[in-house]
C-alpha cells in the first residue's frame, strides 16, 4: 500500500464515509421530498426536489378512513405505546433485580428459562394467547398489547437489566441493608436509580418497537376506531393508484417522525447503552 | 464485551468457597426467598400464563383441526403430513424463508462488519456517521419503511431508473417473481446498523499492540483482519450470527407489504410468518397454524444448536474462562 499523506488518506475516508451515508439515508430523504410532490411527479420524475410543493397529501391523508382520521391511529398508537413502556419498565425491572440481586430456589433453572425464552418465536404462544383473549372478551381491546408485558414476558429486556444490575457494586446494597433498608427500600431507592440507563434503553426500545409493530396489531385489533398507526399504513397497502400516493407518503413521512424525533432525542444514550450491554434489537 | 453466560451460582460473588461457607448464607437465601418471589411474581404469571401454558396448549393444538368454534378435533400427525406433502403453499413458503434467511443474513452481517472497521479510527464525525448509519435499524421495520420501499423498486421508481441509467434494464422489481424477494432481502441488509454497533463494541476491545505487533512483524492488512481482527471479534459474530437468524426466521411486515398482503407475484415473497397468519387468521385453521409455528421453533432450535455446536470449531475466546 502505498502511503499517502495523512490529510489525503483523511479526507478519502469521509468521503467514502458520506458516499455510504448517501446511500444509507436516500430512502428517507425520498420519502420527505414524495410526501410534497404533485401525486402524478412522485414516480415518473427520478428528481428529488418537485416542481412545486404540494400539502394535498398530508390534508387528505390526515382524513384516515371510514370516518376515523389519521390523529385518532396516532393517538391510538401513542397510547399503546406509552402503556407499553410503563409496563416494561416496571415488570422488567423487578423480575430483573430478583434475577440479579436476591437469593431463591429455582434461581438458575428459572434464569436459564428466562433466557430460552428469548430465543422463542412469538408464534408458538400466539394462537392460545389468542384464544385466551377472545374467551375473555378481550380481542379488540388493547389489552392483549399491553397485557403481556405488565408480566415480563419480553425477556430481553430482563436480561438486559440483569446484566445491567449485575455491574452495579453490592457494597451499596449491603450499606443500605446496614442502615436498615429493607430489600424493597433498596431496590426502589438504591439499584433502581443507580439503572437509570438501562431503563432509558428499555424505555427507547419499547418505544419504538411498539410503535413498528404490525403483526401483533394487526392479529388483535379490528375496529376502524382502533386503528394504530401501522394498521392506519396498511389501508394503503392494496392501492397503487396514483390517486393514493401523496396520502400514502404523507402519512408514512408522519409515522416515522416520533422514532426520529426519539431517536435524536437520545442518541448517544442509545448507542452506548447497547454497545455496552453487547445486545441490540 | 459481554456474551451470553450463564449465570452466576448464587452467592459465588460474595462468599468464598470453602469451609467458612456455613449456614449463614442458607439463612440468608430462606430469609429473602418470600420477598424475592414478590419481585417475580409479574414474571411468573406471564411465564406461566403466556408462555408456557400457551406452549403447552398450542402443542396439543397441533395434532388437532380447530377452527376457534367447536371443539378441537384430533388429527393426529394429519397437519404435519399434510404441510410436507400436500401444501404446495407451503413448501414455497419454506423455500422463500430459507432464502431469505441464507441470502440476508450473511450480507447484513458482511456489510456490518465492514462498516464497523471503516468507523473504527479515532477520526472525528465518527458519532455522526455512526448515527446515520443505525437510523435504518430503527425505522426499517415499520409498515412505513416498506412502503417506502416498496416504491422504490416499483416500475419506473428511482431503482429501475438509475439501473436503467447504467444500462440494465430490469422488471418492476416488486412485480416480478424473480427480483421481489430481492428487493425485500436489500430492506433486511438496509438495517445494518444494529450489528454494526454491536460490531464496533467488539473492534474496540482489540487491544491495538496485536495489530501493532504483527504490523511489525510484516503482516499485510488482511492477514492481520484474517489472523487477528476476526478471532478476536468471533464471539460478537457468533452472537450476531444466532440473532440475527432468529429475527430472519420471523420476518413479517416487509413481506407483508411489499407482496400487497398477499404473498406477493406469485407467492414469491410468502414468508413462513406470513403464510401462518393467512392459515390462522383469516382461514381460521388454527390447528394447523400451530403445527406450522412448533415446526418454525423446531427449525430455529436445531439451527441455533448447530450454531452453538460448531462454535467450539471457530469462536475463539481468549480468556481461558469456560463459557456457554
Amino acid at each position: 500500500m502505498t502511503v499517502l499523506p495523512r490529510s489525503a488518506r483523511s479526507f478519502g475516508w469521509h468521503v467514502l464515509c458520506l458516499v455510504i451515508v448517501a446511500v444509507v439515508l436516500y430512502p428517507l430523504v425520498w420519502l420527505a421530498f414524495a410526501s410534497v410532490k404533485p401525486p402524478d411527479e412522485i414516480l415518473s420524475r427520478l428528481a428529488l426536489l418537485p416542481t412545486r410543493f404540494v400539502f394535498d397529501g398530508y390534508t387528505k391523508g390526515w382524513e384516515g378512513a371510514a370516518d376515523v382520521g389519521f390523529g385518532r391511529f396516532f393517538l391510538n398508537s401513542f397510547l399503546v405505546a406509552g402503556l407499553s413502556v410503563v409496563a416494561n419498565v416496571l415488570s422488567c425491572s423487578l423480575a430483573a433485580y430478583a434475577f440479579a440481586r436476591l437469593n431463591f430456589r429455582f434461581r438458575g433453572a428459572l434464569f436459564a428459562f428466562m433466557i430460552t425464552t428469548l430465543m422463542l418465536p412469538y408464534h408458538v404462544t400466539l394462537i392460545p394467547q389468542y384464544v385466551i383473549f377472545q374467551q375473555a372478551g378481550l380481542v379488540n381491546t388493547f389489552v392483549p398489547l399491553i397485557l403481556p408485558k405488565l408480566l415480563a414476558t419480553e425477556a430481553f429486556f430482563v436480561f438486559l437489566i440483569v446484566q445491567f444490575m449485575r455491574g452495579i457494586p453490592r457494597e451499596l446494597d449491603e450499606a443500605a441493608t446496614i442502615d436498615g433498608c429493607s430489600v424493597y427500600r433498596t431496590f426502589w431507592h438504591v439499584v433502581l436509580p443507580l439503572s437509570k440507563p438501562a431503563l432509558v434503553t428499555t424505555s427507547i426500545f419499547t418505544f419504538i418497537w411498539t410503535w413498528n409493530d404490525f403483526f401483533t396489531q394487526m392479529v388483535y385489533l379490528n375496529d376502524t376506531e382502533k386503528f394504530t398507526v401501522p394498521l392506519g399504513l396498511r389501508l394503503f397497502v392494496d392501492t397503487s393508484s396514483q390517486s393514493n400516493f401523496g396520502a400514502m407518503f404523507a402519512m408514512s413521512a408522519l409515522a416515522l417522525v416520533p422514532i426520529v424525533l426519539f431517536f435524536l432525542a437520545f442518541q448517544r444514550l442509545l448507542v452506548e447503552g447497547v454497545s455496552t450491554s453487547g445486545l441490540k434489537g | 464485551m459481554t456474551t451470553v453466560r450463564t449465570p452466576d451460582p448464587p452467592l459465588a460473588r460474595d462468599t468464598p468457597a470453602g469451609p467458612r461457607r456455613r449456614d449463614r448464607p442458607d439463612r440468608r437465601r430462606r430469609k429473602s426467598q418470600p420477598q424475592a418471589f414478590a419481585f417475580l411474581t409479574p414474571w411468573l404469571l406471564g411465564a406461566v400464563a403466556l408462555t408456557v401454558g400457551p406452549m403447552v396448549v398450542s402443542l396439543y393444538l397441533s395434532f388437532t383441526d380447530y377452527d376457534m368454534f367447536t371443539a378441537p378435533d384430533w388429527v393426529g400427525f394429519g397437519n404435519f403430513t399434510h404441510m410436507f406433502t400436500d401444501d404446495d403453499r407451503y413448501l414455497q413458503s419454506v423455500k422463500v424463508t430459507l432464502i431469505y434467511v441464507l441470502v440476508s443474513v450473511p450480507l447484513k452481517l458482511t456489510v456490518s462488519l465492514l462498516v464497523a472497521m471503516l468507523l473504527n479510527t479515532r477520526r472525528g464525525a465518527n458519532g455522526f456517521y455512526r448515527a446515520a448509519f443505525y437510523a435504518p435499524s430503527l425505522l426499517g421495520a415499520s409498515v412505513a419503511a416498506a412502503l417506502v420501499w416498496r416504491a422504490l423498486f416499483m416500475g419506473g421508481g428511482p431503482v429501475n431508473e438509475v439501473l436503467a441509467f447504467f444500462g440494465w434494464h430490469t422488471p418492476s422489481w416488486v412485480d416480478d417473481p424473480q427480483f421481489s424477494l430481492a428487493s425485500i432481502v436489500l430492506l433486511g441488509v438496509w438495517q445494518f446498523g444494529a450489528p454494526m454497533v454491536i460490531f464496533l463494541a467488539g473492534l474496540k476491545q482489540i487491544p491495538a499492540e496485536l495489530h501493532e505487533a504483527a504490523a511489525i512483524d510484516g503482516a499485510g492488512a488482511f492477514r492481520r483482519f484474517r489472523h487477528i481482527t476476526l478471532p478476536m471479534l468471533s464471539p460478537v459474530i457468533f452472537f450476531n450470527l444466532v440473532m440475527e437468524a432468529i429475527h430472519a426466521f420471523q420476518a413479517f411486515t416487509p413481506a407483508f407489504v411489499i407482496g400487497g398482503g398477499r404473498g406477493g407475484p406469485a407467492d414469491a415473497d410468502l414468508f413462513y410468518t406470513l403464510y401462518l397468519f393467512e392459515v390462522g387468521f383469516q382461514d381460521f385453521r388454527m390447528g394447523y397454524a400451530s403445527a406450522m409455528a412448533w415446526v418454525l421453533l423446531a427449525v430455529i432450535a436445531i439451527v441455533t444448536a448447530i450454531v452453538f455446536r460448531t462454535a467450539k470449531l471457530w469462536v475463539f475466546y481468549d480468556d481461558a474462562e469456560e463459557r456457554t
